[in-house]
């Protein structure tokens, strides 16, 4: 197999653009990252994307986006895993690479989700759950996060208090990061005393959507090399995919995620590390009780364990294992089929030493998991620092 | 609308029917008519009891388009005593708050209306077992 490098990275604030349209805020970042890259042809564009249709009455992004970057003629669609939409254009244009099909390509992470009502966009992410069976029961997206967080207090013996660190930690992140739609830290107190959206879950167990888009630039290792760029390319060390049933009633068992599993550890395999070799993990923190069940499938804590870490400071940025280093998914903001591209371009910072005040000191190996519905779809990458 | 989808599914909405594979003997729910203990065919119909426990629930308080008039509503994953766990909303609480554990049993109920011209869809919700039908 070939290697992969991301050569370039762009990026627009996480908010609510109602000035830009959706595919102004894609060419936006996809132009930035090309720019970055010190490129201007592709061999072909892949975009993450989940709710185009039902929230934007657009679709057929790839022959859109292409034209409206000055790449008219090119390869290019539309890739759509739930939330794990952006890990899984990435995992496209990474195989496009790895394959010989292409020399260099691009991957963007769209999506514009603040022009609808409240209640058409949740109806709309209900769209990750199985249509028949969860959302026409009313269930919303936050309500099956809801089911597997009061089943996880119950059976670990631990209170929704005791999740306060993920969403803590996030906002101290986010604070730093020009880029995140919060910049504002909260304390334990406020994230036990938020309102309830869905029990046991409060405003400040769930991430914000937003409008937004993160772009890179994927380039063979020769291609990579001749490129007019300052910037030193990352290589992608690893990418793995897996599944799980789409309904988490399905599930065999509800409290473990393993597609997370699976993926986190074909893509150890790949990369040649352990998780302990890890220097940060942005992790698909979208409710603070995803990112306990995906610490504890990706090896960093036993079952029922992955709370811990919220509380003995490993997950800050001076811990063992730093995650949402700019924010992640509660602070930085979460347009769904975007975050999975934010989550790379953000590892790529850190690991280019581009990463401001929340810079790592010298990272070598960064790991993105994103989630697409809850836990259904599972897409990992590993990134190693330029030599 | 989508009256033939709905249409569809009333064997599950009404009688909770799904299926159970010859190979392993595993009770499935919904019908899939592929075994997902074995992989194996599984096209036996079975008609679930409708009896069950509570596993985990969750009161709505931001529905989604379509469901807002019914807000709060609890949603709750129910494990059927013949195996599967399915997800539905619990009704007829009254004064009872729900737990897990809580023995339930299926009913028909309302599930949304689509307007004043649109469809009635029904189909399976859960409510605290009566001491009788135990």
């Amino acid at each position: 197999m070939r290697d992969v490098f991301i050569a370039g990275i762009g990026q627009v604030p996480v908010g609510e653009h109602w000035e830009t349209s959706l595919r102004h805020l894609g060419a936006k970042a996809i132009l930035g990252a090309m720019e970055d890259a010190g490129v201007d042809r592709l061999d072909g564009l892949y975009v993450g994307n989940m709710l185009s249709g039902p929230l934007n009455q657009q679709e057929h992004l790839g022959a859109l986006l292409a034209d409206f970057v000055g790449q008219r003629g090119i390869e290019a669609l539309k890739v759509e895993a739930a939330c794990g939409s952006g890990a899984a254009a990435l995992r496209v244009g990474y195989a496009m690479i790895v394959s010989g099909l292409a020399e260099i390509v691009g991957v963007v992470g769209l999506e514009k989700m603040t022009e609808s009502r409240g209640p058409e966009t949740t109806a709309a992410l209900a769209m990750a759950a199985d249509g028949d069976y969860e959302a026409d029961h009313g269930v919303t997206f936050v309500a099956l996060n809801a089911l597997l967080m009061n089943r996880y207090m119950v059976e670990h013996e631990v209170s929704h208090a005791d999740f306060a660190g993920f969403a803590v930690v996030a906002h101290a992140n986010g604070v730093n990061n020009p880029n995140a739609m919060f910049r504002r830290p909260i304390t334990a107190e406020q994230f036990v005393r938020s309102g309830v959206v869905a029990s046991p879950i409060g405003m400040l167990d769930a991430s914000p959507i937003g409008d937004g888009a993160a772009a890179v630039i994927l380039a063979s290792r020769d291609v990579a090399r001749a490129l007019k760029t300052s910037r030193p390319p990352v290589r992608i060390a690893a990418s793995a995919f897996a599944t799980d049933a789409l309904a988490i009633h399905d599930r065999s068992d509800l409290l473990f995620l393993d597609a997370a599993a699976r993926s986190s550890h074909k893509a150890y395999e790949q990369a040649g590390i352990r998780p302990n070799d890890l220097d940060l993990f942005e992790l698909h923190d979208a409710f603070s009780i995803m990112a306990a069940l995906s610490l504890e499938a990706c090896g960093f804590a036993p079952r029922g364990g992955g709370v811990r870490l919220a509380q003995d400071g490993t997950i800050a940025l001076d811990g063992r294992l730093p995650i949402s280093t700019m924010g992640g998914l509660k602070a930085r903001g979460h347009p769904v089929g975007a975050t999975g591209v934010y989550q790379v371009v953000e590892i790529v910072q850190q690991l280019r030493g581009d990463a401001g005040r929340n810079q790592l000191p010298n990272p070598l190996w960064g790991m993105a998991q994103n989630i697409g519905g809850s836990g259904a779809s599972i897409i990992t990458h590993i990134l190693q620092a330029p030599e | 609308m989508e009256l033939s989808r709905h249409w569809r599914l009333q064997n599950q909405r009404y009688r909770l029917v799904g299926e159970v594979c010859d190979t392993c003997g595993v009770k499935i729910f919904p019908p899939r008519d592929i075994c997902p203990e074995c992989s194996k065919p599984a096209q036996e119909l079975y008609t679930f009891s409708g009896r069950g426990e509570v596993y985990s629930f969750s009161t709505v308080y931001n529905a989604p388009a379509g469901y807002e008039e019914y807000a709060p509503y609890t949603v709750a994953l129910v494990k059927l005593v013949e195996g599967p766990v399915l997800t539905a909303q619990l009704t007829d609480l009254g004064e009872t708050e729900p737990e897990i554990g809580m023995p339930v049993e299926m009913v028909t109920r309302q599930l949304r209306t689509e307007g004043d011209q649109g469809m009635i869809v029904y189909g399976y919700k859960f409510r605290p077992a009566l001491a009788a039908a135990v």
